[in-house]
């Protein structure tokens, strides 16, 4: 209705000048400032891990977008994580290739490790267990990633050293 | 052995190719070549002259997409290219090779392709675990741009391209390309309604091409090489090399590029060194998840879109899911169920509604629940969702390829978990 | 027009239309969801799907979604075979999967869309064995409830909400079969027009809360048709009533007015009706000043006592019935009778009348304003004053959207494909206002001037229309921007209080028309009947001051807060001068509290009544119940009065039809009035019209606690409507008498179809109304004064109008619901202003002895000061006037902000 005070005031304190500056590159050549919005969520989940009601809301307003769309969007894709998720989001792949290899086993002995359940946090917050759709390596099948490592022929007794030293690691 | 252009420059540690390395080996000679004297339309002539077809899996000949694009430059305005590289169809690694390795060989491809399309920007969409893949072109770009293969006035030709990746955040409907761009307007990536066709109204309602990332891989060689050449790569019908690709319980599973035509029984077994100790070939999806099972008596065909088509499945993406005898049938498919069911942007009835149901009876056969009736309610449908046409996009039809070739070929499976009140497989591995 | 063959049959088609439209209107039951014929097609249900085939030859065919099929000639379709039936079939199913099945508790069963195409597909037996999946469910506000586990995906919520009407706070959330409708947070939906998310939604995922509070069942809902009295435009409505409670009011269709849709003041402001502060009985005041009920005797002596041989004067309504105030003119003699608006707004609404009878531009419909393809709003924020207009216009800048399509052979009805190609590119829309309005979104340019100035702007923009090289940038682009249209539509009206001004928006449209253009003329009025005020005392008018000079004896005021238009002062004044008053009205309010006698009259949902709105178009409300205890209509307590005074030309009036019968002889627009709905004489198939379902129940015992007699059924000898279930309820019967909308086997408002000629057309039995304007002769008035430019004060502000759809309106913010989102009054500041008098957002301005909220507002014009119109602590304030503002005394800042800013309590 009216041009009450706008929440850039909002926006400006809650997001980082780095965040920011990262997201002022993709508006530079998106033809409108929501154009960004999907880039502009993974720049913020980026630096916080997660996206929060606060970042969903302060982007909004930067990207001069409705909130309500940019939940939508935010809450479309996989890999947008509305709720907090630890250091190291493990994403062990679930499809068929990895499945036929036995993924199952591979997710279960993660889940005994750390006592968490796909979705859910360790107490240390240290991991965040999820499924993750195929992730384009199935010849070197089951394949995990351990934030932005990948792991290939993954079996069950490698499990410790992947989660305690990263061990075997590839660039994702 | 005949010639590997899309591969030449892979390395067996797979390491990536720098812009120098790949100058070397000739490349940016197609570009050089065009911008020295093709036009658009002749590049789309050679294009279409090569009889190139879209390595995503619908197999739509290149130079007759790229001819729908008005060139009458009569409405002002963008128009875009977009490299589909969102590769998520499960058992699908192909594109990952091509990225990591090659990246300069795409970009050309690209700038070729958005030449001749009269395209001004061009997106390279990337899904989002591949991130030393979209590291790596966002390198490659600025170095082409530094030799001024990219940017402002190519090679003094005039012609001007903004190249930018974008990076998914993670749903394999993206990979459809509308529902691809819808994604790259920052909107939710629902799939549209066509006509339009993106070549018309595509981004930003702007006249839009996407393909995929092994298609534009041969846009340089064709330009440079001429579609004869190309042709005469491959061994029958279809032109060129493909990219296929084996994982599975074989000995050795992986990616390698070989001539259209090749047969089914070579990449298996010569290249990935059939089954692996232990375990019988039961059947295979011939091009990823969304293609239907071929069976042993399908081994000589070779890997062509009509040969293919003929047996009853799509050469899809060429990449090759083997099903053993110790993998349970339905298992396998209640698996890629789940995947598609999951990854269903949620648009359409059908899709959005029909696959979870179709994972359910299938979720119940597996656990022994199962009822005579599901096979005809599976059976239904497949008849109702598996037609293209029927759902708003193809992902659903896609996803009844394996169940109705299952329920063909692997009936008695299916028969005996609902007789048994159990999985047969339970225990195997 | 093509031949296609559906089922082997051939049928003669319009061209240009989708295959789903074509076969409803041909009478063919096909089942769907998304499509509506307002939003076209999406194909996301593929619930209407059949059978195309490609030739005589073809006989395996295709499935294909009838609403994304253009139909062309010679196309064969199967529609009622196997295959395409099972498919159907198997869509209703799995969109049941998860469907709670909750009908017997539900708001929506027996009108549910959802319901009827289940059993429309033949689908009963459920195959599925799984769990269903249940969402948690959001607080929208006071006015809408949310059940999310009914959902069934179809995307009109949203495609409605934010593609149709532009609303921003909800969306389509998440994936796959977890998409959830709702808002990014719980709170109250922002958008003016939310309320028609209750029709569109096939379901009971969005309901009226004030009917799910205070449940019927649809089938014993009693409605009758009625006109909207919440602004000018006239919006078709049908109140639905039981236990002489107004439930709730659902959209009736009007193809030239309100189309589908309402706005929420329309929706959900009439019940006020319900209040216990309605007045029952005839009442007079004795010496101590309490009111004391009257026996029907006691009344007929007093009205005697009081009136007989006295000199009458009168007080008429705008927010009454042409036939009350028509009848109360006569009585009392047109020199004695004043409209009732106060004398500056008569003013302007008579003016703008003039300028629609003279200006030489077409004075369009809604459907009109849809259509053009550039606009000029002057001094009007659409969104608060004549709400259905804005949301007219929120489709208008969708022409240049049909245009870039046609250049891809692509219809209008591919709603999806339109929107991708357009983006946001749309017809030039400017808006010219005191500050910002909830158009801006859509504007290509907004002014921010007060009153004065914007009146100088239209008149340059009208030079510049005859001369290009003329006027400042903007009034040049402005002008540009309609010279380039083929329709061009400047709207204006009186909710800024500028005579000038009117004057402007006519010249524009009058250099238009000079140019040859094609161009539409539209002033929005203030109420329900302003109009038609303006057109009975177009020959005559008497002012509010001229009447404080008359000689009267009795004053008669019909349906009228007098404190909604003038001062205390000025009411006690009249008071004085006029010794005896006799108020008629249906609630409580200050001006009754001062009469000698108080008559209780009928609310909008218990009289019959021709309203004219402002487009000029003559509209009959009818009684969607019989007047409870002893209420009676407006109208009827005028007879009662002339009856006192043995008035020779009222004598003959016995019923509603003797009034225009008497009245209406000489007098074209009387006459027009009378013809805006068939008389009490009219049958279909030689019956009256049944204002009750013929799925009604309860009839004979919902009165059973009073009496376990059965009541006779309510006689109406006024209208061709009847209180009852019996009688002809055809498809075909005049728009004016659509008292409900039902077809065998579409029992919700998707019914609509079967009475309309074609989809999105006129109704069947034709439309309801009669529009007067169209060659109405009228004198034009001499042109207002030239206003100066605006120049600010020191200490002094001058006031503009600021309304608001929920709080403007006397009596929808008695309404429930809306009493919510009325929030307090305000005083919008520019934040400069603000500052230099120390105020911050939230703190109290007193303002001519009253204490207002202030609101920071950037657009506010630095030297004015906006207020919210029609609240009880803004009555004395005027735009125009310049004020002083103080910081207010004793101001407790409120805990939360208005309405649309609301978040969650519940």
């Amino acid at each position: 209705m009216s041009e009450q005070l706008h929440s850039l005031d909002a926006t400006a304190l809650h997001l980082s000048d780095a965040e920011l500056a990262e997201i002022d590159a993709e508006i530079a050549h998106a033809p409108y400032r929501s154009a960004v919005a999907i880039d502009a969520l993974k720049i913020v989940q980026s630096h916080r891990r997660w996206v929060s009601d606060e970042s969903l809301e302060a982007l909004a307003a930067y990207l001069e977008m409705p909130a309500a769309e940019l939940e939508g969007i935010a809450t479309f894709y996989n890999l947008i994580f509305r709720q907090p998720v630890g250091e190291n989001v493990i994403l062990v792949c679930n499809s068929v290739s990895c499945w036929i290899k036995g993924c199952e086993g591979i997710r279960a002995a993660i889940s005994r490790q750390l006592g968490i359940e796909p979705g859910q946090t360790t107490a240390d917050g240290r991991f965040t267990l999820l499924p993750i759709t195929c992730l384009g390596a199935c010849d070197k099948a089951p394949v995990m990633m351990v934030g932005e490592h990948k792991f290939e022929d993954v079996t069950v007794e490698r499990i410790p050293a992947i989660l305690e030293h990263g061990e075997g690691a590839t660039p994702g | 052995m005949s010639e590997l252009p899309l591969t030449r420059n892979v390395r067996p540690d797979l390491s990536p190719t720098g812009i120098k390395a790949y100058e070397a080996n000739g490349g940016y000679q197609g570009l050089r070549r065009a911008m020295a004297g093709l036009s658009p339309a002749d590049c789309l002539q050679v294009v279409k002259d090569s009889k190139l077809r879209g390595r995503g899996g619908a197999g739509f000949p290149t130079g007759m997409k790229w001819s729908f694009v008005p060139m009458d430059n009569v409405s002002p305005g963008h128009k875009y290219l977009i490299c589909n590289a969102d590769e998520m169809e499960p058992g699908t690694f192909k594109d990952r090779l091509l990225l990591e390795c090659d990246p300069h060989q795409l970009i050309e491809g690209m700038i070729l392709a958005a030449y001749t399309i009269g395209a001004d920007v061009a997106y390279i969409f990337i899904r989002a675990e591949y991130l030393k893949a979209a590291r790596l072109l966002r390198e490659a770009i600025e170095e082409a741009k530094a030799k001024h293969y990219l940017g402002r006035d190519i090679l003094g030709s005039g012609y001007s391209l903004a190249m930018y990746v974008h990076a998914s955040a993670g749903r394999y409907i993206c990979g459809e390309e509308t529902a691809l761009i819808s994604s790259l307007e920052g909107k939710r990536a629902n799939p549209r309604a066509k006509p339009p066709f993106p070549q018309v109204s595509g981004l930003w309602g702007r006249p839009t091409i996407v393909n995929n990332v092994e298609t534009l891989c041969n846009i340089p060689h064709i330009i440079e090489r001429g579609p004869e050449w190309f042709g005469s790569l491959g061994l029958g019908e279809d032109a060129g090399t493909k990219l296929f690709g084996v994982s599975g319980r074989v000995s050795n599973p992986g990616c390698w590029e070989m001539p259209m035509g090749t047969t089914i029984r070579e990449i298996l077994e010569d290249k990935a060194g059939g089954m692996a100790a232990g375990y019988q070939l039961r059947g295979f999806l011939p091009g990823g998840g969304s293609t239907d099972f071929l069976v042993e008596e399908h081994l000589d065909l070779p890997m062509e879109y009509e040969s293919i088509g003929k047996a009853g499945s799509r050469m899809g993406t060429g990449t090759m899911i083997v099903l053993d005898d110790q993998t349970c049938p339905v298992g396998f498919v209640k698996n890629l169920i789940e995947f598609f069911a999951q990854e269903s942007c949620g648009f359409c009835t059908p899709c959005r509604d029909g696959l979870p149901w179709n994972a359910q009876v299938l979720d119940d056969i597996e656990q022994g629940r199962g009822k005579p009736e599901d096979l005809d309610t599976l059976e239904q449908h497949v008849g109702y969702i598996g037609a293209i046409g029927n759902t708003h996009c193809a992902l659903a039809p896609g996803a009844m390829e394996p169940l109705q070739s299952a329920l063909k070929y692997f009936r008695e499976d299916f028969q005996r978990h609902i007789d048994d009140g159990a999985c047969p497989y339970r225990g195997a591995h | 027009m093509p031949v296609i063959k559906v089922d082997g049959q051939e049928y003669e088609v319009p061209a240009g239309g989708n295959l789903l439209e074509t076969c409803l209107e041909q009478g063919l039951d096909l089942p769907y969801f998304c499509w509506h014929p307002a939003m076209g097609s999406i194909g996301a249900c593929r619930q209407c799907a059949v059978v195309q085939y490609q030739n005589e030859e073809d006989t395996r065919g295709r499935i294909v979604m009838a609403c994304m099929t253009p139909v062309s000639d010679g196309a064969i379709f199967d529609l009622s075979g196997d295959r395409a039936a099972g498919f159907r079939r198997t869509v209703v199913e799995s969109l049941m999967v998860d469907h709670p099945h909750d009908c017997p508790v539900c708001a929506e069963g027996g009108e549910c869309h959802l319901q009827d195409m289940t059993v429309m597909t033949g689908h009963r037996d459920r195959h599925y064995r799984g769990t269903k999946k249940t969402y948690r469910n959001q607080y929208l506000g006071p006015l809408i409830h949310h059940e999310m586990n009914r959902c069934i995906t179809c995307y009109r919520c949203t495609r409605y909400y934010r593609d149709y009407a532009g609303g921003t706070d909800l969306s389509a959330q998440a994936a796959h079969d977890h998409v959830y409708f709702g808002r990014h947070k719980e709170g109250t939906l922002e958008s003016p027009f939310a309320g028609n998310l209750v029709e569109v939604c096939p379901t009971g995922v969005f309901t009226d809360k004030s009917l799910v509070h205070d449940y019927t069942r649809k089938w014993d809902l009693q409605s009758a048709p009625s006109v909207c009295t919440g602004c000018g435009v006239g919006c078709n409505t049908l109140p639905g009533e039981r236990y002489g409670r107004l439930k709730r009011i659902h959209n009736r269709y009007h193809a030239e007015v309100n189309g589908y849709f309402l706005c929420d003041r329309g929706r959900f402001g009439g019940n006020h009706v319900n209040r216990a502060e309605r007045i029952d009985f005839p009442a007079r005041r004795d010496a101590d000043g309490r009111f004391q009920a009257l026996t029907d005797q006691a009344l007929g002596e007093l009205l005697t006592e009081l009136c007989a041989g006295k000199r009458l004067a009168a007080i008429g309504s705008p927010r009454a019935g042409v036939e009350a105030n028509l009848l109360l003119q006569t009585l009392v003699g047109p020199e004695r009778f004043a409209s009732g608006m106060d004398d500056t707004e008569h003013a302007l609404v008579d003016r703008a009348l003039r300028h629609l009878v003279n200006s030489g531009a077409h004075n369009p419909s809604l459907r009109d304003i849809e259509s053009a393809d550039s606009v000029l709003v002057l001094g009007e924020d659409l969104t608060h004053t004549a709400a259905r207009t804005a949301l007219a216009l929120r489709q208008s800048v969708r022409n240049e959207a049909y245009t870039l399509a046609a250049e891809l052979k692509l219809s209008p009805w591919q709603d999806a494909a339109v929107r991708n190609l357009a983006q946001d590119r749309r017809s030039p829309l400017h808006v010219v206002c005191a500050g910002s309005t909830d158009l801006d979104d859509i504007a290509a340019g907004h002014y921010r001037l007060v009153a004065d100035d914007q009146a100088r702007l239209a008149a340059a923009i009208a030079t510049a229309i005859a001369d290009s090289q003329t006027g400042d940038a903007a009034a040049q682009r402005i002008a540009a921007d309609l010279l380039a249209a083929e329709r061009p539509l400047i709207i204006s009206g009186t909710g800024a209080g500028s005579a000038a001004l009117i004057d402007g928006a006519a010249a524009i449209a009058e250099a238009l028309v000079a140019r040859g253009k094609a161009a539409m003329l539209s002033f929005t009025a203030p109420e329900c009947n302003s109009l038609g005020q303006a057109l009975l005392c177009r020959d005559s008018h008497t002012s509010l001051a001229a009447l404080a000079q008359s000689d009267a004896d009795v004053l008669i005021i019909l349906e009228n807060d007098l404190l909604q238009r003038l001062a205390a002062e000025e009411i006690d004044q009249l008071r004085q001068r006029i010794p005896t008053w006799i108020g008629i009205d249906s609630l409580e309010n200050d001006t009754l509290a001062r009469c000698d006698l108080i008559l209780p009259a009928a609310a909008f949902t218990e009289t019959e009544a021709t309203y004219i709105s402002q487009e000029g178009r003559a509209q009959r409300a009818f009684p969607v119940h019989p007047p409870a205890q002893a209420r009676r209509p407006g109208w009827r307590w005028v007879v009662e009065l002339a009856a006192a005074v043995d008035h020779p030309d009222l004598a003959g009036i016995h019923h509603f039809d003797d009034i225009a019968a008497a009245l209406a002889v000489d007098d074209p627009v009387l006459q027009g009035a009378a013809a805006a709905a068939p008389d009490h004489a009219f049958r279909s198939r030689g019956l009256k019209i049944p204002r009750q379902p013929h799925r009604y129940s309860g009839r004979t015992a919902m009165g059973a606690d009073v009496s376990v007699h059965e009541p006779r059924q309510s006689d109406d000898a006024d209208s061709a409507l009847a209180y009852t279930m019996e009688g002809a309820a055809s498809t075909d019967r005049p728009g004016a008498l659509l008292s409900y909308v039902w077809s065998p086997g579409w029992n919700s408002n998707q019914s609509l179809h079967k009475f309309q000629s074609d989809i999105g057309g006129a109704l069947r039995g034709g439309s309801a109304g009669q529009r007067l304007l169209d060659g109405l002769s009228l004198a034009k008035l001499p042109p207002a004064p030239a206003p100066s430019a605006f120049g600010r004060r020191d200490q002094q502000w001058l006031l503009q109008t600021h309304h608001h759809l929920f709080g403007s309106d006397e009596l929808s913010r008695l309404s429930d619901g809306i009493a919510e989102l009325c929030g307090r009054a305000a005083l919008y500041l520019h934040p400069e202003d603000a500052g230099r008098l120390g105020l911050e957002q939230g703190d109290g301005a007193e303002v001519a002895g009253q204490a207002l909220e202030v609101r920071l507002d950037a657009s506010q014009v630095p030297g004015s000061a906006g207020f919210s119109t029609g609240y009880p602590e803004t009555l004395a304030l005027r735009a125009g006037h310049w004020v002083e503002i103080g910081v207010a005394a004793h101001w407790q800042r409120a805990p939360e902000l208005i309405g649309s800013d609301r978040e969650a309590t519940a």
